[in-house]
């Protein structure tokens, strides 16, 4: 599998519920409201791959995307 | 000791799809099957009671609902028997619609984010244990009484500057807003009173001592235009603060003990992986989500595929959602290291809880500083495990026995 994934935090969507941050703390990160945006470039490195997923059918708003690049 | 006198009695419910009453007595007991029956019948019922209300039973529903602010309105967030003037300022920013939501709630959120929260965690552990003190030596307790209920309490007073000693009058008034008011106009006009009166007093207090408490930061907070907010905005927004505090965590708390002391498997899964009590938290809030939220319909709409017409109110049922087979596989089940799970026990949209990672920490210190101390405890089965009524739902009578030799 040397698929690339990129995770995506839709602003409009987002409503600070902070579930992506607490699954997946190295792909996330929160403004000074508690609103999520992707650490980055969003590019998940290798490994955090399951935490990407997780953190996408957490989000109550369904505001993550995971991009397979 | 708060009042626990019950409100005033409606007739008795005999057909649940046509004429629900989420204050009749055989819901405030077990609502699952209710649910589940209204479920099977239609994604939205309706019944006269409460000058006319809908219920959205499904977590599509709810969801709708729940994003459409042109058609619900927040200025009515409990369905009751009346329905007076709606008072401005009322509780911002959960009773404001767009435009004016947005600016009420970005004020309250800088407080309640996850990192400051994390500043409070010691505080809460300690508060866990001070209380754990007053009682482990018994050998039995009302866990909601002695336990779950002064933990947010004593949390939030701590986040206001107020005395956690004065927790007892917080916690009447509470009572007399969310369940004696549903039927008692008088009784929710007088808490309300009171609660502003004690505010107004500590809002005088500051004006020559200033302090770093969210009373403070209200009082210093400016407004779009720059201008200080008026006092009845403070106020509103202080008044939601301490009754959205309580009942919620207190039931969330309250609600997962209870889990915990009919079901052993989890509960010694949980001391030998604690590591799990995030997850396992999670899916004991969507199993036991205690709010349920109103709306009330403004402009005729359809849900789901079916009508709603305006005037009427909207039971927006959180907890029912959550119990949606079709969301969650195996609904009605406790599964506690659910791996997918985009529960609705904060609401969703715009009016996402506020709290929501103040609720999180506490009862995640609450479970945790509990199971340390006392692995083992069930049900008393001389004691009445008793519920709340209406907006909020959790045990407010809780005995338990402590420990393995009882
Ligand atoms: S879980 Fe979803 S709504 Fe919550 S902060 Fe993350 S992206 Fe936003």
């Amino acid at each position: 599998m040397t698929e690339r994934l990129r995770v995506r935090v839709d602003p409009d969507k987002c409503q600070g519920h902070a579930r992506c941050k607490a699954l997946a703390p190295e792909l996330f990160e929160l403004d000074e409201y508690g609103n999520a945006h992707e650490a980055g470039d969003g590019i998940v490195p290798p490994g955090l791959e399951d935490k990407a997923w997780l953190a996408r059918s957490n989000c109550p708003e369904i505001a993550i995307d995971v991009i397979e690049e | 000791m708060s009042d626990v006198s019950q409100p005033a009695a409606h007739p008795p419910v005999t057909d649940w799809v046509n004429d629900f009453d989420h204050t009749d007595p055989q819901w405030t007991d077990d609502p699952f099957p209710i649910w589940e029956e209204l479920r099977a019948t239609s994604p939205v019922v309706h019944t006269e009671r409460f000058l006319g209300c809908y219920m959205p039973t499904t977590y599509e529903a709810v969801r709708e609902i729940a994003n459409d602010t042109e058609h619900f309105s927040s200025r009515r967030i409990i369905v009751r028997d009346v329905r007076p003037e709606v008072a401005r300022n009322a509780a911002p920013p959960i009773t404001s619609d767009p435009p004016v939501h947005k600016p009420a709630k970005q004020l309250l959120l800088p407080p309640f984010t996850p990192d400051a929260m994390k500043k409070l965690e010691p505080r809460m552990r300690a508060i866990c244990n001070e209380l754990i003190d007053g009682f482990i030596a018994d050998g039995k307790v009302d866990a909601a009484a002695r336990y779950s209920k002064y933990i947010p309490v004593q949390a939030i007073a701590h986040m206001l500057g107020i005395p956690e000693s004065d927790s007892d009058l917080f916690i009447n008034w509470i009572h007399m807003i969310l369940e004696l008011g549903i039927k008692d106009e008088t009784k929710l006009l007088q808490a309300v009173q009171e609660m502003s009166a004690y505010f107004r007093t500590h809002i005088e207090a500051r004006r020559s001592k200033p302090t770093d408490d969210l009373i403070s930061y209200l009082m210093n907070a400016k407004d779009k235009e720059g201008q200080p907010l008026e006092e009845s905005h403070v106020l509103g927004s202080l008044r939601l603060l301490l009754i959205a505090g309580i009942d919620t965590t207190w039931s969330a708390i309250g609600s997962s003990l209870w889990h915990l002391a009919r079901t052993p498997a989890d509960r010694e899964r949980l001391i030998a992986e604690p590591a799990l009590i995030p997850t396992a938290v999670e899916e004991l809030l969507r199993a036991y989500s205690p709010v349920t939220m109103a709306r009330e319909v403004v402009k005729e709409t359809t849900v789901s595929g079916c009508p709603v017409k305006a005037g009427n109110m909207v039971l927006l049922s959180f907890p029912a959602a959550n119990r949606d087979p079709k969301m969650f596989p195996d609904a009605d089940k406790v599964v506690i290291d659910r791996r997918e799970n985009r529960h609705a026990a904060f609401g969703l949209g715009i009016h996402r809880c506020v709290g929501s990672n103040l609720a999180r920490m506490e009862m995640q210190v609450a479970l945790e500083e509990w199971l340390k101390r006392i692995p083992d405890f069930r049900l008393d089965p001389a004691g009445t495990v008793t519920w709340s009524q209406g907006t909020v739902r959790g045990p407010r009578q809780l005995p338990f026995l402590l420990g393995r030799a009882m």
